[in-house]
């Protein structure tokens, strides 16, 4: 195939699937018009309106009826559009999808994935740019899918069609014209194996999703001042890949998590508290994360720039880390 | 407790104070009904479901009164014409989805009551595991999807069976039970508008008892009510009395036969009335004694016994319904009280493939 965009990538992944089995279908709205982000395009012409169903502005039944189609044996690809709208549809997800198979003792399969695209895109301002990928990490019952680059996102959007849990895929909508490669014939990645992106020993870095390709801007940058450091991108939240984490931590014996996401409260927090736990605090010589202040997002761009972590702040954290 | 005697549990001020007076429900007119031998077998099989779930709730209340089931307990007691003369009319493969007040779906679609009221005691031969409890009863293999904790939480999933079903091929039908407080959710006025768009094979069922929780539906409910709200989106409805059996029986069979021809979704708004309290603790005192007392009058088991009596069943025949149905519910406790709790483990397990927690890491 070779080179390709995020959004294409994405695109190819789903068209991949839908051919190979007809009981997936994608229901949202637009998405007979290629969706919104053009991550559909084509479908309606080959699959025809019954398994590419565009849908009025109703979350909570774009949401519900996904949970329902799954239930009778079908196999759909829930689009919520923008991340920030699954806030509608908070019921269907989190009481009903994440607990119908252990509430029924296990009768029921929910098979879904919901599409997210997430996180700051052009000065969207607070209601469409927000990344809240932590909430559902707290959340049992369900899978979070947090890629990074084509590659990784296409072949997660594969293990996440073929997968009988819910899984919540969080597209990186700033991230959708990225540049990437792809194989003619996409695999699964499964879920909870992290991607070594590069190697060094004086600290590991961590992260996933929007804020992966400045964390390896600024290795880049630390490597030019002759400071090598591990870089993980966790690719999925959870279940997180532990292993990797603390295998780097061992060595380097410096961590640092950075999200786009705000920091109090973050998925950082987590990662963070089970390295302290499992190398034992006197092991470390620093644990540390970076992500966004408490605050909403701003939509002027200087704001939302002071808002977002960027290359120089993770150059600092490490800095300060060493 | 006397399951001879049909009048609703006497429990302290459960039917004294005030409940505003019911709104008419317009009268279903029944097409001639025969009593011949086929006729009568069948009527008296809907007796039997009837009786079934009042044998079913009225000994889970005897359990949950000693102790034995632990947890909030919603019966639908006064409401049991509506579940039997619906679900007479599904196949096994229908779906339905339920709500909080479930069990006389889940017996009237199938569900086995011993398993029901192992599921009650929170015991591991119970449908859940002991995971779900009297709100979260399913057996998919009877088509019933589940009970559900959340108001309209049905609504939006029997759309999408529906839709599923629909794209499978299949000619069977998703049903979607919901009380009147259903109808003023957000999921309520979507699910209409997108059954009708797509044209599902969906049934609405309203059971209306005329109380949202502990408040009066009519008084948080403006407009012209869940038939007006449906037909404003294009899903055809029609209004029953929910407390005459034969009449919900007729008139559901008329819907799912329109609704297996392909000809979209459906409404049925069954008026009915909820005997008891919101939960098994509730004595719902606030209601009117004389609209209480009106509403034992029109209580549906000794109603359509009297209509069973007219058309030739002897009093002996009904009595040994009931009895067998007691028995039934009696043989469904005693089994429930000696079964053994899930082990542990079982918490730990169902709750994902990819990603679960193991048990004792």
């Amino acid at each position: 195939m070779g080179a390709v965009t995020l959004v294409e990538a994405v695109r190819l992944a789903a068209l991949q699937e839908m051919r190979r089995d007809n009981r997936v279908w994608v229901l949202g709205e637009d998405v007979a018009r290629g969706g919104l982000w053009g991550q559909y395009k084509g479908f309606l012409d080959e699959f025809g309106p019954e398994r590419v169903v565009s849908t009025p502005i109703s979350e909570s039944t774009i949401m519900g009826a996904g949970l329902g189609a799954a239930l009778v044996g079908t196999r759909p690809i829930i689009e919520m559009r923008i991340f920030d709208f699954v806030m509608c549809a908070m019921d269907e997800l989190v009481n009903q999808i994440a607990k119908v198979r252990y509430m029924f003792g296990g009768q029921a399969k929910p098979a879904v994935v919901v599409r997210m695209p997430h996180g700051m895109w052009r000065n969207s301002a607070a209601q469409h740019s927000q990344m809240l990928e932590a909430w559902f990490a707290h959340l049992p019952g369900v899978v979070v899918v947090t890629p990074s680059n084509a590659a990784d996102a296409a072949g997660l959007l594969v293990q996440a069609i073929r997968s009988d849990d819910p899984v919540l895929f969080f597209d990186p909508k700033d991230l959708w014209q990225a540049p990437g490669e792809l194989a003619d014939e996409i695999a699964p990645i499964p879920f909870g194996k992290a991607r070594t992106v590069r190697t060094g020993d004086a600290a590991t870095l961590v992260s996933w999703s929007a804020a992966m390709p400045l964390v390896e801007k600024a290795a880049e940058t630390l490597a030019g001042e002759g400071i090598a450091v591990d870089v993980l991108d966790l690719r999925t939240i959870w279940p997180w890949d532990e292993d990797a984490v603390a295998a780097s931590v061992k060595k380097t014996g410096r961590l640092l998590v950075v999200h786009e996401a705000v920091e109090v409260g973050g998925f950082g927090a987590e990662v963070v508290a089970r390295i302290v736990d499992r190398a034992g605090p006197t092991n470390l010589k620093a644990a540390k994360r970076l992500g966004a202040p408490r605050i909403p997002i701003p939509f002027a761009p200087p704001l939302e720039a002071a808002v977002r972590v960027s290359a120089e702040k993770v150059v600092a954290a490490v800095k300060g880390m060493l | 407790m006397a399951i001879t005697d049909f009048s609703p549990v006497d429990r302290a001020g459960a039917f004294e104070a005030s409940f505003p007076s019911p709104r008419k429900p317009h009268t279903h007119r029944r097409t001639s009904m025969t009593t011949s031998g086929d006729n009568l077998k069948r009527l008296l099989d809907l007796y039997r479901t009837m009786a079934r779930i009042r044998a079913f709730e009225e000994t889970a209340l005897e359990a949950h009164k000693a102790g034995d089931i632990p947890g909030p307990l919603h019966v639908s007691i006064g409401q049991e014409a509506v579940a039997a003369g619906l679900c007479a009319n599904l196949r096994p493969d229908d779906r339905l989805t339920s709500n909080h007040r479930g069990h006389g779906h889940a017996i009237g679609k199938g569900a086995e009551p011993a398993r029901m009221m192992a599921e009650l005691y929170g015991r591991a031969s119970g449908y859940c595991r002991g995971k779900g409890g009297s709100m979260h009863i399913a057996d998919f293999s009877v088509g019933m999807l589940g009970a559900n904790g959340v108001v309209a939480g049905g609504i939006p999933i029997a759309c999408g069976a529906a839709q599923g079903l629909k794209l499978l091929k299949s000619d069977a039908i998703a049903v979607c039970m919901f009380g009147d407080g259903a109808t003023n959710r957000g999921p309520f006025m979507e699910g209409m508008n997108w059954a009708a768009l797509y044209q599902l094979p969906v049934l609405f069922v309203c059971e209306d008892n005329g109380v949202a929780a502990f408040t009066a539906a009519e008084s948080v409910t403006a407009g012209q009510g869940v038939v007006a709200r449906a037909e404003s989106c294009g899903v055809p409805g029609v209004t029953v009395d929910g407390n005459d059996v034969l009449a919900i029986e007729e008139t559901a069979r008329d819907l799912v036969a329109s609704i297996r021809r392909g000809e979209g979704p459906r409404l049925l708004h069954a008026r009915t009335y909820r005997l008891l309290g919101h939960t098994s603790t509730d004595p719902a005192a606030w209601r009117r004694a004389e609209d209480v007392e009106a509403a034992r009058g029109r209580e549906p088991l000794t109603r359509f016994a009297k209509l069973l009596q007219e058309r030739g069943a002897t009093e002996d025949a009904l009595g040994a319904i009931r009895k067998q149905a007691m028995d039934e519910m009696v043989k469904a406790r005693e089994g429930a009280r000696a079964a053994p709790w899930p082990e542990t483990a079982v918490a730990f397990d169902d709750v994902q493939d990819v990603g679960a927690v193991a048990w004792a890491r």
